[in-house]
């Protein structure tokens, strides 16, 4: 019968990204990649608060939006609370439907100043996908130190120098802080493996309740790297067990990315980097670079990564 | 319907008839009552809104802040340390042009701690760009909070609006309270349907970062908004008059200063005292007055010179001071009059800071003292010997 | 009355904003050994690779030239060239 013969499907000219073209981020920016397969994995029908910083700067310079989704900056630590105001609005007036949210920030944004309205926005049980930009230092404000600078990295608020070696503290443990508030859905992800960080964000906004995803994406400017190497340094984070991809359902651990077959040692990670240079330049850096391996090797025994 | 209630109870029956969608707060004291009896409403269901207990008074206003620009008619509530740690979102609130309604039931500061009245929290967030009003008594705080949201969510106003109440004063005294009616509320009070909202079918970009060239346009606009906001504050007091047949004062009110010499100026539960002392002192011959600062920002200049005209001497009791420079309001009061060409002579008194006790009888002795003779940064009732100063 | 100015921002509108001129490199498809893996569309940064039927090519206008698609190119078959101005 005419009427059941449905036309051919034409191949799906190409879609626009939902964060798209001529944001001010520079040349390899591993958040703005991040942002783009984040959106993109959301689709249009996506809410999106933001906290100051790169990823609000570059994307948002008034009259300009790289944004295509409704979206919204408020300030630096309550992009959570935000999203959180729009999540009971839109129940409130009946618009919920199938609207999905997202909260998203730097690590500044997220773990340090921004920790409080996060931890309320999880505790809370709003239907919300945050997701945090892990750049490891206020990349904004030219590199200063975050909560989230991995040990030793070097930056303009914790410098190698004389007697020291950068930052002297480990990262924060951003993602176990967040399981830890027995929510659904808690996962690392990476711009080095798009298709996996995609899966992880559909599969956030699928859980009800609140979910978090914990982004690694690389600074070509902050690290100290060639642009062209912002995957292959993600890969190398994750392949040395710095940056372990895991998801956390409920507080337990449902899946981790092996690296059995890929391990490598963290030197491998850090010799690229410039903010690690000065580990390479004295015999006491060896020291040093043997207690990030011992980080290494606590996260691959953590996770049972091989 | 007449009910004896707490002046919270007053707010919080108020804010209910506003049909807010979202309420979202942080408990302190003395706003604590408000957000009690708002969750109970919400809880037996006379209140359809989302409540929201948020971490702190910050996430509070950041809740409000995205609620409203999801397009929701939002609410909170706070005092003193909490109204400080909003600070920094009600000064984006504005910027962003939400018509938040906030009620501040005005405390002390620390250091030291200290949970009683004054006006130094509202001070701290005067040049934000959010228009604030200061309530007499409980009446006029049930008739504030909908001309708050009527004011606030006007399509050419678009400000957040702070409304004051003295702390413990206002929130805990019982007072005779006319509540009136659900229906002449929602005659009163349209609903809240801004234009421009997040919203997927209409994907636009908000909080955007404002270069120098476009920065200084938007905070003129914030300061042209307040000078329009003026006359909408008087009409939409003369609207509810003529609905609910109750009237405060529009930007001002007055109190036996048409043909007073020296007038009384003060904001919020001081009036009341001071209608008070008029009386003792009129009966004892003394042409006394008192004009009420209703509107506190905007500032209503004109209104002020205006009633002033006959004034010999304004005496301007504050409730707040600037550590340096002096007592707010009558330093504003004093701005108000500079070039114009009355100016009567202008003393300041400063009174009940942290909860100090005012009593009639100190109002009276200042007035005694001060009665053609300008006295400036006056501290009424201080224990000099534990200042440390022989007077 | 007047409105409020809000600062509004319309939706994709920073393609006002052509990054093309921050390159110095320039990414060259040569059309040879691609298998439609589309990795190269999927990992710029900029959003500014498109096409399909193994015909990929950045858009020039927006393309900062950071090389992350030729480094990523499983074949090879992206070459990053000094761009002569």
């Amino acid at each position: 019968m005419a009427d059941t013969i449905r036309p051919k499907k034409e191949k799906a000219a190409v879609e626009e990204s939902l964060f798209t073209s001529g944001h001010r981020a520079c040349a390899g920016c591993g958040e703005a990649l991040g942002a783009k397969l984040v959106m993109d994995a959301a689709g249009p029908d996506t809410i999106v608060a933001t906290s100051t910083g790169c990823l609000e700067v570059f994307s948002t310079p008034y009259p300009e939006s790289a944004w295509r989704m409704p979206w919204i900056h408020s300030l630096f630590e309550n992009s959570s609370a935000v999203a959180s105001g729009v999540e009971v609005a839109l129940k409130a007036l009946g618009r919920k439907g199938n609207t999905k949210i997202i909260a998203q920030g730097g690590d500044g944004g997220t773990a340090d100043i921004g920790i409080g309205c996060l931890s309320g926005m999880l505790e809370r049980g709003h239907e919300i996908l945050y997701v945090c930009y892990d750049n490891e230092a206020y990349m904004n404000t030219g590199v200063q130190r975050s909560g989230l600078t991995p040990f030793d990295a070097h930056t303009t608020t914790s410098p190698s120098g004389k007697i020291s070696f950068g930052n002297q503290r480990p990262k924060k443990t951003l993602l176990d802080i967040a399981a830890a508030h027995n929510i659904p859905y808690a996962a690392t992800a990476s711009v080095a493996y798009p298709a996996d960080l995609q899966r992880k964000v559909k599969k956030a906004l699928a859980t009800p309740g609140p979910t978090f995803i914990h982004l690694h994406v690389p600074c070509p400017l902050g690290w100290g790297y060639k642009a062209e190497l912002t995957l292959e340094i993600a890969r190398i984070a994750i392949d040395t067990g710095l940056f372990p991809l895991v998801e956390i359902e409920w507080g337990k651990v449902t899946r981790v990315r092996k690296i059995t077959k890929d391990k490598k040692p963290v030197e491998e990670y850090l010799k690229p980097q410039s903010r690690f240079r000065h580990l390479f330049a004295s015999e006491d850096g060896k020291k040093e670079l043997a207690k990030i391996q011992a980080i290494a090797d606590a996260n691959i025994a953590k996770y049972g990564l091989v | 319907m007449k009910k004896l209630i707490e002046g919270s109870m007053a707010v919080a029956e108020s804010v209910k008839r506003c049909r807010p969608n979202v309420v979202a707060a942080y408990p302190i004291t003395p706003q604590t009552h408000i957000v009690e009896n708002l969750a109970q409403m919400v809880a037996d269901g006379e209140l359809k809104a989302e409540f929201v207990n948020t971490e702190s008074e910050f996430g509070a206003a950041s809740v409000v802040l995205g609620a409203s620009a999801a397009g929701a008619r939002a609410y909170s509530t706070t005092t003193s340390q909490g109204l400080l740690l909003m600070a920094e979102v009600l000064y984006n609130i504005a910027g962003m042009r939400l018509p938040v309604v906030i009620t501040c039931a005005n405390r002390a500061i620390s250091a030291p701690i200290n949970i009683w009245n004054d006006h130094s929290d509202a001070m701290v967030i005067r040049d934000s760009g959010i228009i604030m009003l200061f309530a007499e008594d409980a009446q006029e705080l049930f008739d504030m909070h909908p001309q708050a949201f009527k004011i606030a969510e006007n399509p050419d106003i678009m400000l957040p609006f702070m409304v004051n109440m003295d702390g413990f004063i206002l929130t805990h005294a019982f007072e005779s309270v006319e509540l009136s009616d659900q229906k002449l509320f929602d005659e009163f009070l349209p609903k809240f349907n801004p234009a421009l909202k997040l919203d997927p079918a209409n994907p636009i970009t908000m909080g955007t970062l404002a270069e120098p060239k476009w920065y200084m346009e938007t905070r003129y606009k914030l300061h042209e908004t307040q000078q329009e906001a003026l006359p909408l504050i008087q009409k939409t007091a003369e609207e509810f008059k003529a609905k609910f047949g109750r009237w405060y004062g529009g930007l001002i009110d007055t109190y036996r200063l048409d043909d007073a010499e020296i007038g009384f100026v003060a904001m919020g539960s001081l009036i009341g005292t001071l209608k008070e002392v008029v009386d003792d002192l009129r009966a004892k011959g003394e042409k006394v007055g008192v004009l009420k600062i209703r509107s506190y920002r905007p500032f209503p200049k004109k209104e002020i010179l205006d009633v002033c005209k006959g004034l010999k001497q304004l005496v301007v009791f504050d409730k707040s001071f600037s550590y340096g420079w002096g007592s707010i309001l009558q330093n504003e009061m004093r701005n108000c009059f500079y070039g114009s060409k009355h100016n009567p002579m202008i003393s300041g008194f400063v009174v009940g800071l942290g909860g100090r006790d005012i009593p009639p009888s100190s109002i009276i002795k200042a007035y005694q003292q001060t009665k053609g003779k300008e006295i400036l940064d006056e501290f009424v009732d201080v224990n000099w010997e534990l200042v440390g100063v022989r007077r | 009355m007047s409105k409020p100015i809000l600062l509004f921002a319309q939706p994709g509108s920073s393609k006002v904003n052509k990054t093309g001129s921050w390159r110095t490199m320039m990414p060259v498809f040569k059309h040879k050994d691609c298998t439609d893996c589309r990795i190269c569309v999927t990992v710029c940064p900029d959003a500014c690779v498109s096409g399909k039927d193994k015909i990929y090519n950045a858009n020039l206008d927006y393309c900062k030239g950071c090389g992350v698609c030729a480094y990523e190119c499983p074949v090879n078959d992206i070459d990053m060239v000094l761009e002569v101005k």
